[in-house]
């Protein structure tokens, strides 16, 4: 069969899946008085619509930060204008200033649902079918199972078409980031990138990886001839500025507006998530031993120590396969040590473990599998427990049969030839198989029994805690299989070309 | 003079290639030539079909949800004298008594996810953990049209030429039943049970194709008993079960031999149905209550007969003498089609019945291919109304351009060439146009809120003119003469 029609016979069935997930509940369902992320979003469109620019981000009768205040950079803002725009036309109820608070009905649902799809469909998915055709290797059939694997990630579908979120837009715009800069077209990949951050400051997270890459093709080309670095930095300035603009008239704007972004007062982490601080917690109560400044300062060194090997190795070897990786390491490591991180932010590195799947697929799929049941706790509270069995056993079971992972899992395979100080991995596929079989019992018990009475918070304690040993492990096989690469072209799998 | 690590290089380069050609995901099978006979695409099919149903739990479901609860509800908790009396629904008991015994058994099941459900009184009740235990017991008894879907596949002709496992026509016809648009959206989203049905019908057609032909006799009086409306086709199983199985010899032109026949084999036959039969409505014969469970079954008595027997018949009559070479799955087609056309009550989802059938001859021949392209997707499109809410939109044209696009290209790469002509593509684009028309333009006339039912009779007969064309070329594919020996 032709490579376009299994294309799109790919793509159809990855938005086939997306909107059977979204016939379910979303967060905070029919829970007043806060409700969830659904009713925040809706709120975003209100308050755009009805209140003037420099009202957004500020404290006002009409304008109640406590309830979902505004915490995203710009331009969510001006997305939840567009859809406030469209939901007018629609329905005023909607959006109505003050009376829509809390609005919800099956057509209100519907429309909401539809602005991610069609976000979704521009952004997302058009960035995966160019980074798998034109970035990764393979034949065509190859790279058509590829588009498929990564549509049916399925953290990504559990929270933008279940939760409710818009990370399909942030994520596009980051992977359309990559394209520009695989593709050699640094500026447009540097202004996408520009965009991502600006879109959700949690982008920053893939900041470091680009930066270094940048820099370091700018050291390979030597400092004086980096025109080109000139430019990106142009661009980057005058993209910050024009998303800006309406804020930069005041000073006070500007700082609120970071204030919200950056709400240093929160504290190491809320809830429960799958990193160092929130699993260190069950040993050592650092959140109450150390002050909060303390706590930032220990957050801040231990991520840029975690995130600094990858970094440099990107600096002195600027290629993709490098980028790929330390954009990986980058974010696995904020993740794991950064401030008030949430469990939603595991999205982040799994963007870019994504685009591995093609090149290293059972840790690839273990990552993904693991993020995905990291997540699980927010899923039982939103009712997505059916979506998130079915998806995920699909996800594991498509992955493996047609990327057949399991089978390139020799030691050379995983690039790990020139070290045996990873023993545990030679027996990868029973491994594997045990870890799923865990992570399938815990979902289980998470859903049909009941906590005993002293431990209310057993199972998502579990869940996080088991999530983050395997976190753990595969920051270190990532960072292993970055740093290791020895300096000569690296030999990959022979090319198949159709 | 090799280095050891050479030698220990190139054995691990040997030993990468063998583990790699002989690996079953779907790219290195595709790629091997050596794996045509390995069928592990085939759960992977199932699967991911399963899968999708299992997404679709949550969507809209009709009043059918409430028809199959009621009769939980009725056979769980009624004994089985009251069960074609009750009437506290209006939508009473009226499959045959095997249909009854089925929902008794699943009503067994039912009681452990919520016995609420198993209240006759509680009418409309549809519990989250009701939902799930109706939505899965639909997937879970497909299990038997998966089984069947597997035997066809292997009746199906092999081609010798191509090594990719995409154009295989097993692998085509078993993707083309497996992800039949129709099925997904009556079954697993407006809500019955025609998997599990239409499995034992293409079991029993399988099994008529392998020569175990008590066996398919065996399941079709099974099916008949499910669900009385697969009477329409009973005259093509009857005809062919006693020309070819009865009658033993055939004379040099081909007629039939009347003195051939077997009585032997014609007991068995008849003792297999009236078996299964007794077995089903035994019961309530010994009751008493044969004419409550026929009034039941035959709402209509008078209209049923009058209106599709005789052209039934009429097309049959045609085919006595030729029943051997023109096939049976083609005999049976056309005569579900005839009931389509021309039955009483027909309901827009019996035009399964023909679809399903037809897709084993589409991958057999390159006219039967045609003429499924257009039956499919104008039956399809004629469901479209169906799933009226507007939730179920995206879901119900994703599925559909998803089917459409597989079967058109999947079935232009076997038989190499376009398989429609000009005027069919025109008709066929037309349906898109229909539908904006329908959905989008006709909302925004004054007339809409006058003549509301235009756009539904638009689209019907829209689809009427693609139904007709394609039952004209079947039942005229039966009349031409041919010399060919016993096909499909």
């Amino acid at each position: 069969m032709d490579t376009w029609s299994l294309l799109s016979i790919c793509v159809l069935l990855g938005l086939t899946t997306r909107w059977a997930v979204s016939l379910n509940s979303y967060s905070g369902a029919g829970k007043p008085p806060m409700f969830g992320d659904y009713e925040a979003q809706r709120h975003w469109q209100e308050i755009t619509y009805n209140l003037p620019v420099h009202e957004w981000y500020f404290n006002t009768t009409d304008n109640n930060l406590n309830y979902w205040g505004l915490d995203y950079p710009p331009l969510t803002a001006y997305h939840s204008l567009l859809c406030g725009h469209v939901a007018s036309l629609i329905n005023p109820d909607w959006v109505e200033l003050h009376t829509s608070q809390g609005f919800e009905s099956s057509a209100h649902k519907l429309f909401m649902r539809a602005t991610v799809l069609i976000a979704d469909l521009l952004m997302y998915v058009p960035a995966v079918v160019l980074y798998c055709f034109y970035l990764s290797e393979g034949s065509n059939r190859k790279k058509v199972c590829l588009v498929l694997c990564i549509l049916l990630y399925p953290g990504l579908i559990l929270i933008d078409y279940g939760h409710f979120q818009y990370n399909s837009i942030s994520l596009g715009l980051a992977l359309w980031g990559v394209l520009g800069l695989g593709l050699g077209w640094d500026m447009l990949g540097s202004l996408a990138f520009v965009l991502a951050v600006n879109y959700k400051q949690m982008e920053l997270y893939h900041s470091l990886p680009f930066f270094c890459y940048l820099l370091g093709k700018c050291f390979k080309q030597g400092m004086g001839l980096c025109i080109n670095g000139n430019f990106i930095a142009v661009t980057v300035l005058v993209t910050f500025t024009l998303c800006w603009l309406p804020f930069l008239t005041d000073p006070g704007q500007v700082l609120q507006v970071l204030h919200r972004l950056f709400p240093v007062g929160r504290g190491l982490f809320e809830d429960k998530v799958a990193n160092t601080w929130c699993s260190l917690n069950v040993l050592i109560k650092i959140k109450t031993i150390l002050s909060t400044d303390t706590q930032l300062y220990l957050s801040l060194a231990a991520t840029l120590l975690a995130a600094l090997p990858s970094s440099i190795k990107l600096l002195t070897k600027p290629t993709l396969w490098q980028f790929k990786l330390a954009l990986v390491n980058s974010s696995l490591a904020f993740f794991l040590f950064s401030f008030q991180v949430h469990e939603k932010s595991i999205l982040l590195p799994a963007l870019p473990v994504c685009l591995l799947l093609g090149d290293l697929p059972l840790p690839a799929v273990w990552f993904l599998q693991a993020s995905t049941f990291s997540m699980l706790p927010l899923f039982l509270k939103d009712g997505l427990f059916v979506p998130y069995a079915v998806t995920s056993s699909a996800f594991v079971f498509y992955s493996v049969y047609l990327l057949s992972a399991l089978e390139h899992s020799s030691e050379e395979e995983l690039q790990l030839k020139s070290l045996s100080l990873l023993p545990f991995l030679s027996q990868s596929p029973g491994q594997f198989y045990l870890s799923v079989a865990a992570m399938a019992g815990l979902s289980f018990m998470s859903v049909a029994l009941a906590p005993p009475a002293r431990l209310p918070d057993l199972f998502p304690l579990l869940v996080s805690v088991f999530s983050f040993l395997h976190f753990l492990g595969l920051l270190l096989y990532f960072n292993v299989v970055q740093i290791a690469e020895p300096p000569s072209p690296r030999r990959k799998n022979p090319k198949k070309t159709e | 003079m090799r280095s050891a690590n050479q030698i220990e290089r190139r054995r691990q380069r040997r030993r990468r290639r063998r583990r790699r050609i002989l690996s079953s995901g779907l790219y290195n099978t595709v790629m091997a030539a050596s794996t045509a006979d390995s069928w592990s695409w085939f759960p992977a099919l199932a699967l991911g079909v399963s899968f999708l149903k299992c997404l679709m739990i949550n969507s809209y479901h009709s009043t059918d949800f409430e028809v199959h609860r009621n009769w939980l509800a009725i056979t769980h908790s009624l004994p089985v004298s009251k069960w074609y009396h009750e009437s506290t629904s209006e939508w009473t008991l009226d499959y045959p008594p095997l249909f009854a015994w089925f929902e008794y058994g699943l009503s067994h099941v039912a009681q452990h996810f919520d016995k609420k459900m198993l209240v006759v009184q509680n009418l409309g009740y549809a519990s989250p953990a009701t939902v799930l235990f109706q939505r899965l017991s639909v997937i879970a008894t497909d299990v038997v049209f998966i089984y069947a879907v597997r035997e066809c596949c292997r009746s199906v002709r092999e081609e010798k030429g191509s090594k990719d496992l995409l154009v295989r026509p097993y692998f085509i016809l078993a993707a083309l039943l497996l992800w039949n648009y129709g099925l997904l959206i009556v079954d697993h989203i407006h809500f019955q049970y025609n998997g599990f049905l239409c499995g034992i019908l293409l079991l029993s057609v399988a099994r008529h194709l392998q020569g175990r032909h008590l066996e398919g006799a065996f399941l079709f009086a099974v099916l008949l008993n499910l669900k009385h409306i697969y009477l329409y086709i009973a005259p093509a199983y009857g005809i062919f079960l006693l020309r070819s199985y009865c009658f033993t010899k055939d004379n040099t032109d081909g007629s039939v031999r009347w003195s051939s026949l077997s009585l032997v084999r014609l007991i068995a036959l008849g003792s297999i149905v009236i078996s299964v039969c007794a077995l089903s409505f035994g019961p309530f014969i010994a009751m008493g209550q044969l004419p409550q469970v026929l009034s039941r079954l035959f709402p209509f008595k008078r209209g049923l007969c009058h209106a599709y027997w005789a052209p039934n018949i009429w097309a049959l009559y045609n085919v006595v003498d030729k029943a051997l070479s023109v096939g049976f799955l083609r005999c049976l087609v056309v005569c579900a089609l005839c009931s389509f056309m021309f039955g009483w009550h027909v309901h827009e989802k019996a035009i399964l019945m023909a679809i399903l059938p037809l897709s084993v001859l589409a991958v057999e021949s390159r006219e039967d291919a045609g003429i499924f392209l257009m039956l499919a997707t104008t039956g399809h499109y004629s469901l479209f109304p169906l799933l009226f809410t507007a939730t179920e939109m995206p879901t119900k044209v994703l599925l559909i351009l998803l089917f459409t696009l597989y079967s058109f290209t999947s079935l232009k790469k076997l038989f190499r060439g376009f398989l429609l002509n000009t005027l069919e593509v025109t008709y066929l684009l037309g349906l898109i146009a229909v539908e904006i028309i329908c959905e989008v333009v006709y909302p925004l006339l004054p007339w809409k809120q006058t003549l509301p039912f235009v756009t539904l009779l638009a689209k019907s007969v829209y689809c009427s003119l693609g139904v007709s064309y394609s039952f004209i070329r079947l039942y005229l594919s039966i009349l031409r003469p041919t010399d060919k020996p016993k096909e499909l």
